[in-house]
């Protein structure tokens, strides 16, 4: 089976820096996603902290995004498919914050994104086309 | 005869509910937005309503990617705080009026053709309870019904700005047809500007989230023509939560009176707002 490909281009390809949750993320992710989701119970929680490697074969998710799981690779993940609602459930299961996770996605370090936030969050300015001359507020 | 008394839009931000059940309100970082939320609070007290209808959205906790409910409506007489990773929330039941569920569920299939989900074991996320506490505080037990309405706001493509407006609408008339004498309030929830993923992450835009709450007052059908990818760039790939507040909108009909507005920066992550809206004219 070959990995589904995004098969047309999309209103949203200019947006940078964001993953949206179309049917191609979907299908490339199904697996993965609905492995995190086994996080919303304690006994699924349990059986994924007492054997991660052999979970994520049982869910028979690709080999690079059980090595992305196993690395806490949250951008690679995020890139193979996984949701960030999904992701989540993982953040909570290691206990780490929300501002971890985002920061680790955007190359900054938890305390610096939270100061970031704090500050008013990131600008629209720059950061609303990959083209940044196109547009900005 | 039921009528719908008011509208709620707000965020629904986890963190807020998490300051609230660890008493963390009066902390600096957590003060400022709490204060805002006392006007509200006292707003909700004085319309006393009987019933609310939240709509809310599922994070992947009682639906996953394995079945997508556009338009969910909870059939329920109870739905328990789900687990979200640290156990539930320690709030208290969420109890639902199932009567009125399916005369709206009648009302929306039968006379406005709206297909909706009927949604009975539903385990609510922060998604409806921190907007409940949001409003009411810390209770004993919530002071009004609820009936849940999930959206589909997670996997594209979701229902469009008008199908949410136009559903709000055909809700007004579900509730104004009802037989009973009730007061009815209608949260749209989620939003304002956020992004959780990727490296755009932490994007806040101040600018269109007042522009939306401006518009979604006075021209509700102008900011229901706004496609989805505006809101994707604009406001975060979170920020298309906001779609959930045109179904508040549309209940509330044509006219509004703006009560109370709070807009604050940062809680957690995300832009909170929050706005409170009455009706005008015809029912008042
Ligand atoms: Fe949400």
């Amino acid at each position: 089976m070959s990995p589904p490909t995004d098969t047309t281009t999309k209103p949203w390809d200019d947006i940078p820096g964001t993953y949206v949750q179309d049917g191609d993320h979907y299908r490339r992710g199904y697996r993965l996603n609905m492995l995190l989701m086994t996080l919303n119970t304690e006994e699924g929680r349990r059986a994924f902290a007492a054997d991660e490697a052999g979970s994520l074969d049982r869910a028979g998710v690709t080999p690079e995004q059980k090595r992305a799981v196993l690395d806490r690779d949250w951008l690679a993940m995020l890139r193979l498919g996984a949701n960030v609602y999904y992701l989540l459930k993982l953040a909570a299961h290691d206990r780490v914050s929300v501002q971890h996770m985002a920061g680790s996605m955007s190359g900054i370090s938890e305390q610096e994104f939270i100061d970031m936030m704090v500050s008013g969050g990131r600008s629209p300015e720059g950061n609303l086309y990959t083209d940044a001359t196109e547009g900005g507020s | 005869m039921a009528r719908i008394v008011g509208g709620v839009g707000t965020s629904h931000v986890p963190a807020i509910g998490a300051a609230s059940d660890n008493d963390k309100t009066g902390d600096d970082y957590w003060a400022p937005l709490f204060a805002g939320y006392g006007p509200a609070r006292e707003w909700i007290r004085r319309v006393d309503p009987d019933v609310a209808i939240i709509v809310y959205n599922d994070h992947a906790t009682a639906f996953s990617l394995q079945l997508i409910p556009t338009f969910g409506l909870g059939m329920g007489s109870e739905y328990p705080p789900a687990d979200e990773g640290y156990g539930p929330r320690r709030v208290p039941m969420v109890h639902g009026d199932e009567k009125l569920s399916w005369h709206l569920a009648e009302s929306l299939v039968v006379n406005d053709e709206i297909d909706i989900t009927f949604v009975n074991d539903l385990h609510v996320d922060h998604g409806l309870t921190v907007p409940l506490t949001i409003m009411c505080d810390r209770p004993e037990e919530w002071p009004f019904r609820v009936i849940p309405l999930a959206v589909n706001v997670i996997q594209y493509p979701q229902p469009t700005g008008h199908r949410c407006l136009e559903l709000g609408r055909a809700i007004r008339r579900a509730v104004e047809s009802y037989p009973e004498d009730l007061r009815v309030v209608v949260f749209g929830t989620g939003g304002m500007s956020h992004q959780l993923q990727g490296e755009r992450a932490g994007l806040i835009n101040r600018e269109f989230d007042l522009a939306f709450l401006d518009r979604l007052v006075a021209d509700p059908d102008g900011q229901a023509a706004v496609p989805h990818v505006d809101y994707l760039r604009q406001a975060g790939s979170e920020g298309l939560e906001l779609i959930m507040w045109l179904v508040m909108r549309g209940a509330l009909g044509g006219d509004v009176r703006e009560v109370y507005r709070h807009y604050h920066v940062p809680a957690s992550n995300t832009a909170a707002g929050l706005i409170v809206l009455e009706p005008v004219g015809d029912k008042g």
